[in-house]
């Protein structure tokens, strides 16, 4: 059964993987599902050509991004479920009410904020706004995650004397890895894999991966196999971050990560 | 000083520097999300219906006039049938999926990388594959999936551009994006329940689908409402999937990529705006009593 | 351990913030030469959607001229694919709404730029033409039909044709077809009788393709006078001759295949024998005839072959692709530069056989244009000229949105009436 059901859920997968070892003659849908008459590597070296510019952007991206995404929310987090202020539910209502705006519809004055405080075209805006637009997802995963831990521990930090952040780095820091890792997991994936805000906060020199791929794509003639070869080098950290911290997420979503 | 002041400062002053430590965190949301929430309501209200023109104040006469548009209708229904498809589609196979591994079974962790590996790649390239797959030709002429369910004797349709249905083939790509995902949720909230819970159960009585019907169900309520959740303000924003699978076609119109069509290609902020305010409003409409009920809730645990 | 990785990561990510708001140096717009230092070259940034094969290749052949001619600039490209320019379009748009645009960029010639023009965006060329005695290098009416209140706004650097009847020989001949069909009529008839032998008679891609085919069907059932004159302010929209045309069209698509993806797949039919007919622009040549490189490697006149679309010999419906001069560009003297190029012999004559189509002007080197190209060449010289609506020469942006909109409900509902009401009111709503 489980078996059954991988192998309908490769089989997307399996097409990019044919196609995109395909000469161009027989990279289109009527052949989808034959092997390659002739295996060549023609698609991968020309994609990894054209990614490898936008590669280092992405990971310039990326990593910081999903970091800052994790200081932030773990300290709205702990703040919201441990450290609360009058207002504080209020508040996380508001923040949470943010993962629904949709983006498109707020490209053009994004555009115009960020050329107003003079961090439009590079990297850094777009990490600004990724971050800032990340905000909510992950202070509700850190929240959530907090919450189960036991008020007496941070109660016994107080009576020893500890002020906010020394609780925070000696008690709650150290048993935060499951939501670290949901975070990152989510953060870097939609920090990778985002094409919208990319294409439009950044310019031709700070393109990161995604704006690459869909540049593969010409205005009148699209090279699948070279395309489709991309998409899947484009995946490829993607996916380590999933191997490398899949334990951590699954720890993570068992600890109420991410439950209601 | 911490004597004198009273009971108010004190407490003031156990509070206050979470508040400092958030303050960047609501300065950030308050620009970006509320201004520019804002920014798109005043908009909406205007008449500005080209690039150049000031805009008048108009009211809710924009709100009014849309459902003047044959095509706003078509991409309401679309947006409704796409999102019960997909919600209920993740939901239900995210559910037997988790239900299938929950016993522990032998290469789980390839299992499950399988299914959540799509999340991981970006539709930019993935939107090609389902538009191969989904391809309309039929009988002799069938490409991608209707050459296998030709082959297996399965009935073909024409996906996508089905005139009634089509949103139901896009919501395909989007369930198996998601349903991964939604497979953890409940892979954690299955193996979150106590076992001695289940065994008190079986004491009494209960055969093994009596323990899942009353213990093991309820329990998975918050889990399913979390899903629930994430997958419907995924699906009412659904942008990217029809956009790479379809691309601006009235067929697969959603309002989100209406949206995208009326500021860019009508020129017509105000319209855009108008409906990225009937977006938000829709989300709000079934996200605002679930954030409330759930606050509530952990007041009163 | 663990809480010292963890600690290593928050201090990672504190690094981080820092080298992103120091190392990556002030936010420099793009395309800026960043350091006037001793003989830095100045940039030059081109925005365009020519990102494919063929027409990527086709503007680095330009830029070579460009930088060749130009020893202090260097050519800085910033294309951003996006079908027919969509995604390129959109960002384009709110560069320009955030005064920051590129030093030119590439748009349809004709209506397309219109809300550029009025939003104050472009500058007038007029100036360049001049100089340059492009009124005499470009046909009379090609300049007529670019200028907007006396002023022309951009350079043209090719032409397509878009109403191109391209079919397979063979299939004709089976279906008991003679040759091309000269009027909508026998169109209609031929599709009959390939309908009859059980081939697709017409395919068809994507909303688009179907918008492409009905101005084809237009200019044919109306004639290129009263075609032209839609888009004359106080044009009827709503009389009887467009009644019949939409009549005939609605009538042709009945005869069309499943829909396609886009137009490749639906091109493809015609030449792999699955399909008779198929109405596309000029660019289908390179895709049926280049090698499988990037393209079928297809025979012509044996695999496929074309015609003016039927009721439309004798005119040319072009479509062109030009750059402008944007407001406020940072190297206004290097876009000027880039522009002197593309207006030039040499420069078109470099992009035009590598992108497949032929150059804006009259006195190309014909040797360079061969089977299709050399045809096309002889028609745009001696033919009338018609715009075409859906690559942005007759309408403008809003005017054409609308019009797609009635086509793909049309598509859905096959209401010519409806459809009819849905162009009136485009064109009552968007009269220019």
């Amino acid at each position: 059964m489980l078996i059954a059901f991988a192998v309908v859920f490769l089989i997307p997968v399996y097409v990019l993987l044919v196609t995109s070892f395909k000469p161009l003659t027989e990279a289109n849908p009527s052949q989808a599902w034959n092997l390659p008459q002739v295996w060549t590597l023609e698609a991968w070296r020309v994609a990894w050509e054209k990614l490898a510019p936008g590669i280092w952007n992405s990971v310039l991206l990326a990593v910081p991004g999903s970091l800052l995404s994790c200081v932030l929310g773990s300290m709205n987090g702990y703040v919201l479920s441990k450290w609360r202020f009058p207002g504080a539910d209020v508040l996380f209502t508001l923040f949470l009410f943010g993962m629904f705006i949709p983006y498109q519809g707020v490209m053009i004055p994004l555009v115009q904020l960020m050329v107003n405080i003079g961090m439009y075209g590079d990297i850094s805006g777009l990490v600004l706004a990724h971050v800032v637009y990340g905000i909510p997802i992950c202070t509700l995963i850190f929240r959530n995650y907090y919450v189960t831990i036991p008020d007496e521990l941070i109660e016994a930090s107080r009576v020893d004397g500890a002020g906010m952040l020394r609780t925070y780095w000696s008690v709650v820091l150290p048993v935060s890895g499951p939501a670290f890792a949901v975070v990152i997991i989510w953060q870097f994936t939609s920090l990778w894999n985002d094409f919208l805000f990319a294409v439009f906060l950044t310019g031709p020199q700070s393109w990161p991966t995604t704006v690459m791929l869909n540049n593969i794509a010409g205005a009148q003639a699209t090279p699948y196999s070279q395309q489709m070869a991309a998409a899947l080098l484009a995946s490829i950290p993607t996916m380590l971050i999933y191997l490398v911290l899949g334990r951590f997420f699954m720890r993570g979503l068992m600890a109420g990560a991410l439950k209601g | 000083m911490a004597r004198k002041g009273g009971s108010a400062l004190r407490r003031a002053r156990a509070w206050l520097p979470g508040l400092l430590l958030v303050t960047p965190s609501i300065i950030a949301i308050g620009v970006f999300v509320y201004g520019m929430l804002g920014w798109n309501f005043s908009l909406a209200m205007t008449d500005k219906h080209d690039e150049v023109s000031e805009g008048n104040f108009v009211g809710l006469q924009n709100f009014v006039d849309i459902w003047d548009e044959p095509r706003w209708h078509l991409s309401v229904n679309h947006a409704i049938l796409f999102t019960v498809v997909f919600v209920l589609g993740a939901l239900v196979l995210g559910w037997f999926l988790a239900f299938l591994m929950e016993k522990g079974i032998r290469g789980e962790g390839t299992f499950r990388a399988i299914y959540l590996f799509p999340m991981a790649i970006s539709f930019v390239a993935t939107g090609i594959v389902w538009r191969w797959l989904m391809n309309s030709g039929q009988d002799e002429r069938a490409v991608g999936l209707n050459r296998l369910f030709d082959v297996v004797g399965l009935p073909q349709w024409a996906w996508f551009r089905d005139q009634d249905w089509g949103m139901a083939a896009m919501a395909i790509p989007a369930v198996w994006q998601m349903s991964g995902y939604v497979m953890a949720l409940f892979l954690a909230g299955f193996r979150g329940i106590p076992e001695e819970l289940r065994e008190a159960a079986r004491v009494d009585g209960c055969t093994e689908w009596g323990v899942y019907r009353h213990v093991v169900l309820p329990l998975l309520r918050p889990v399913t409402l979390s899903a629930l959740i994430i997958l419907g303000h995924i699906s009412l924003k659904t942008f990217d999937l029809v956009m790479a699978v379809s691309g601006k076609q009235i067929i697969t119109d959603v309002p989100a990529v209406f949206m995208w069509v009326a500021v860019f290609d009508f020129h017509d902020p105000a319209k855009g705006a108008t409906i990225a305010s009937y977006i938000v409003l829709s989300v709000a409409v079934f996200v605002i009593p679930y954030l409330i009920w759930s606050v509530r809730k952990e007041r009163r645990s | 351990m663990r809480r010292r990785w963890l600690a290593g990561i928050t201090m990672a990510a504190v690094l981080g913030l820092a080298a992103c708001g120091g190392g990556g140096g002030p936010a420099a717009p793009t395309g800026q030469a960043s350091g006037t230092g001793g003989g830095a070259k100045q940039q030059v940034e081109v925005f365009s959607w020519w990102t494919g094969p063929g027409e990527a290749d086709g503007l680095k052949a330009m830029k070579e001229i460009f930088e060749k001619q130009n020893p202090n600039l260097t050519f800085f490209d910033a294309a951003v694919a996006g079908g027919s320019g969509d995604k390129a379009k959109a960002l384009l748009q709110s560069k320009l709404q955030a005064d920051t645009p590129p030093d030119t960029f590439q748009g349809h010639a004709g209506a397309e730029l219109l809300g550029y023009i009025k939003a104050g965006d472009l500058e007038d060329l007029t100036f360049l033409y001049d100089e340059l005695k492009l009124k005499d290098a470009f046909p009379a009416q090609l300049v007529e039909q670019i200028s907007y209140q006396g002023k022309i706004y951009s350079v043209p650097v090719n032409i397509h044709r878009s109403n191109i009847l391209w079919f397979n020989p063979s299939v004709l001949k089976e279906a008991g077809v003679a040759a091309a069909p000269k009027t909508i009529e026998e169109f209609i008839a031929a599709l009959e009788k390939v309908k009859a032998k059980g081939k697709i008679p017409l395919s068809i891609g994507s909303e688009w393709t179907v918008t492409h085919l009905m101005e084809s069907v237009l200019l044919g059932s109306l004639g290129t006078d009263a075609y032209n004159a839609l888009f004359k302010p106080g044009a009827d929209w709503g009389s009887a001759d467009v009644t019949k045309a939409l009549n005939d069209f609605a009538k042709i698509m009945s005869y069309a295949g499943d829909p396609q993806d886009d137009w490749q797949p639906a091109a493809a039919q015609v030449a792999e024998g699955q399909a008779a007919f198929n109405i596309m622009g000029d660019w289908a040549y390179g895709y049926f005839h280049n090698p499988p490189e990037g393209g079928l490697g297809k025979q012509s006149k044996t695999d496929f072959d074309w015609a003016p679309s039927p009721g439309t010999e004798g005119t040319y419906m072009w479509l062109s692709d030009s750059f402008t001069l944007p407001k406020g560009a940072k190297n206004r003297d290097g876009a000027v530069a880039w522009l002197k190029v593309a207006a030039s012999k040499e420069g078109q004559d470099a992009f035009n056989p590598k992108k497949g189509s032929i150059p804006a002007r009259k006195d190309a080197d014909a040797a360079l244009y061969t089977d299709y190209l050399g045809d096309a060449l002889k028609d745009w010289s001696s033919n009338k000229l018609a715009g075409s609506v859906q690559h942005g020469v007759a309408v403008s942006q809003p005017w054409l949105a609308s019009i797609n909109e009635s086509v793909g409900l049309f598509i859905g509902t096959k209401d010519v009436a409806a459809l009819q009401k849905g162009l009136v009111d485009a064109a009552a709503a968007n009269a220019q």
